[in-house]
């Protein structure tokens, strides 16, 4: 029987590794991630797991360690957030082109300048080029639900990726909500044993990984890597259904929520996603046609998926919790803008830069947005040039 | 333990590191690593861990490589913690009784990957007691990037960083003493070596390494052709002259315990093994005697700490 408990996301993420029990976990703490490995610290001190935890010198070992360990054949976890992945950089592009499923349980916080501790997107989205997968979540029970799944994705012999489960920082990992916990014996058969096909430590079929590669291969070995990327989406679509037959929780590349006959839609992802749709609630009351595209695969990006969800919109607000500082906005806006016109969906569209930091942002502006956006379609721009929410004066 | 050189039997052994590599003629990297390797006892499973580098670009290049043996190579300044990774799992995987084979765990890094941008990375490795060897063969230079000073770089030495010019003397600092360091982390085994004679002093450490529960270091002196400026056949001589000039001591420290392996009878000096070495010609030039002078102080002053050290003094 499934059990219905109160707890934070950094908590849920914990019973998730519980019920997983990976093999191996080499992680540096940070803020506001630390609590993860210091729940895994106590579950093994209490040997409620058994995986071997590697208590590194700083996140770039942690991910070094991730891929030596993952590359032996363990399954392999670490956490981080902010700085701590920033630090990662330069291995996390080793880790996907070696094809290694490790898992990451990212805690969104934003990258320093100035040194800030709260939610903000841009730690994972800038490393959104860096092959791994990215799944993010609303809410605690979306990220519980998300881990659970993660291993069954990046391990799947057409993927063969890392992959990241991201959620905000303190909004969904330390504030505390309602969850369904999933019973273990069904939630371990589902996860499965990790059985990798080639690992150094195999019995007499010695490997070796990470090579230099002249012109005359890399190019190929990329290719490679970006099937891989291209296949996931199937991948991540077969695991929800399989998901879905064991809990009865339903998820997708992206969540439409009134988004069917809206006029007037925003794409976003993460925790803003809950003021998103109070604010919609709000205006379909006053007969409003409103509705939210929220994004939960980043990586590999549903482009299409997305710009047909978007078709029959007026107009379309992209929101990034994250700055591009390319002068045109976010990457969320970078991508659904480019998924718009690829695929020929011709709404008027304006990339919004919301929340970065830890700004709040709050159910009126999400509102005021949505009237805006009416008058964006009637051919009146209201939008900034560059537009920010609730930036002060 | 049980410790017996018999020359031929380990000349005889399988090869864990085979030819085919494109490292330079008369490199030492590939001698410390065939050397090293050949220490393991047939039979006896390893992982080889390797930094970005020389070796690793010569050695492992798609679709060859020159180990028999699993090898990982992640990126420059991780050797420590990638081979941390792999030791972990090891120990991960056979209590879950998934693996049944008995492994050994070495990593190679060159001084860049070592002393400098891998200093971290090792430091953790081992202070965590990963049971692992991590050897670090010193060239003295960033060779593969083309010369460029380390900390490892003995001073006055020319490099493409500190080159030798109207205002320079070459490097201005002496170079770093890492295996002091790596004794200070108290692991059971620190040793420094380089290839003397039929290899007994180097295949001996190696096995004592690798065969030491727990981590253990080994800092091997690898002449570099190339950065030292020598004809290849010379690099034994090279050699034999840093031992015999106290440049490069012999010792060990286990357990906490420093123990000197050779004491020269007449200490050589210094000048002869720099005079080997194209990248110490202008020490030559006249008027230039006071940096030789210096050079020699240094070596004395570090050969007598050493000396106290193995309370040889």
């Amino acid at each position: 029987m499934a059990k219905k408990e109160r707890m934070s996301g950094n908590e849920a993420v914990a019973y998730g590794i519980k019920q997983v029990n990976p093999d191996v976990m080499p992680a540096f703490p940070i803020t506001p991630s630390t609590e993860i490995p210091q729940f895994v610290s106590t579950m093994i001190a209490n040997g409620e797991i058994d995986t071997e935890f590697i208590p590194v010198e700083s996140e770039h070992s942690s991910m070094s360690a991730a891929m030596g360990s993952e590359a032996a054949g363990a399954r392999t976890l670490t956490a981080t957030s902010s700085a701590g992945l920033a630090f990662m950089w330069e291995v996390l592009y080793v880790a996907a082109s070696s094809r290694l499923p490790i898992c990451m349980t990212v805690v969104n916080r934003a990258l320093t300048g100035p040194l800030n501790i709260n939610a903000d997107h841009s730690d994972s989205m800038g490393a959104r080029d860096s092959g791994w997968l990215q799944i993010y979540a609303e809410t605690n029970q979306e990220v519980y639900d998300n881990f659970l799944q993660a291993y069954r994705i990046a391990e799947h012999p057409d993927v063969r990726l890392p992959i990241m489960i991201c959620q905000d920082g303190f909004i969904t990992s330390h504030a505390v909500q309602n969850i369904t916990l999933w019973d273990d014996e069904p939630i371990k058969q589902f996860v499965g044993e990790y059985n990798p096909e080639h690992y150094l430590l195999k019995h007499n079929e010695p490997m070796a990984v990470g090579p230099y590669a002249v012109s005359n291969y890399c190019m190929e070995a990329k290719r490679a890597q970006a099937e891989g990327m291209i296949k996931a989406k199937q991948v991540i679509l077969d695991v929800a259904k399989e998901f879905e037959e064991v809990t009865g929780q339903k998820y997708g590349l992206f969540e439409a929520y009134d988004l069917e006959d809206a006029e007037y839609a925003m794409v976003a992802i993460g925790s803003i996603c809950g003021g998103i749709k109070d604010a919609i609630d709000e205006l379909r009351e006053q007969g409003m046609k409103v509705g939210l595209l929220k994004i939960r695969v980043f990586r590999p990006f549903p482009a299409q998926e997305i710009a047909e969800a978007l078709r029959n919109c007026k107009a379309v607000a992209i929101l990034d919790r994250a700055e591009g500082y390319s002068s045109q906005g976010g990457p969320v806006g970078a991508d659904v803008r480019a998924a718009l016109c690829k695929y020929k969906v011709y709404a008027e569209n304006v990339n919004i830069l919301y929340g970065l930091s830890g700004r709040d942002t709050k159910v009126e502006e999400l509102v005021e947005v949505y009237h805006q956006l009416e008058q964006l379609a009637n051919g009146e721009n209201p939008f900034d040039e560059y537009p920010y929410l609730g930036l002060r004066g | 333990m049980e410790n017996k050189f018999d020359f031929r039997e380990m000349q005889a052994r399988e090869d864990r590191f085979v030819p085919g590599h494109r490292m330079c003629a008369g490199c030492g990297g590939p001698i410390a690593v065939r050397n090293v390797l050949k220490a393991l006892h047939p039979g006896d499973k390893a992982v080889i861990g390797n930094a970005t580098g020389c070796l690793e670009v010569s050695s492992f290049t798609y679709p060859y490589t020159s180990y028999t043996d699993s090898y990982i190579h992640t990126a420059f300044e991780n050797a420590g913690s990638t081979l941390s990774g792999v030791e972990t799992a090891y120990r991960a995987l056979k209590k879950k009784g998934k693996i049944t084979d008995d492994y050994k765990f070495i990593t190679f890094g060159g001084d860049g990957g070592t002393y400098d941008i891998g200093l971290q990375s090792l430091s953790g490795a081992m202070e965590r007691g990963h049971d692992m060897v991590y050897v670090c063969y010193d060239n003295g230079a960033y060779m593969n990037t083309g010369i460029q000073r380390s900390s490892a770089t003995p001073m006055y030495a020319d490099t493409t960083t500190t080159p030798v010019g109207s205002q320079s003397n070459g490097k201005p600092q002496t170079r770093k003493d890492l295996a002091a360091i790596m004794a200070a982390h108290n692991i059971p085994y620190v040793a420094q070596t380089t290839f003397i004679g039929n290899m007994k002093d180097l295949y001996d450490k190696s096995e004592k390494a690798i065969y030491t529960p727990g981590p253990a270091f080994l800092n091997i002196m690898a002449p570099c052709p190339r950065g030292w400026r020598y004809d290849a056949p010379e690099i034994i001589n090279i050699c034999k002259l840093a031992v015999e000039t106290c440049y490069w001591p012999l010792f060990e420290v286990i357990d906490g315990k420093w123990i000197l392996n050779y004491k020269p009878e007449k200490k050589v000096p210094l000048e002869e093994f720099l005079k080997t070495q194209g990248r110490f010609k202008h020490l030559f030039k006249p008027g230039n005697e006071y940096l030789i002078e210096a050079f020699q102080a240094e070596v004395d002053r570090r050969w007598d700490e050493l000396l106290v050290r193995c309370g040889e003094k």
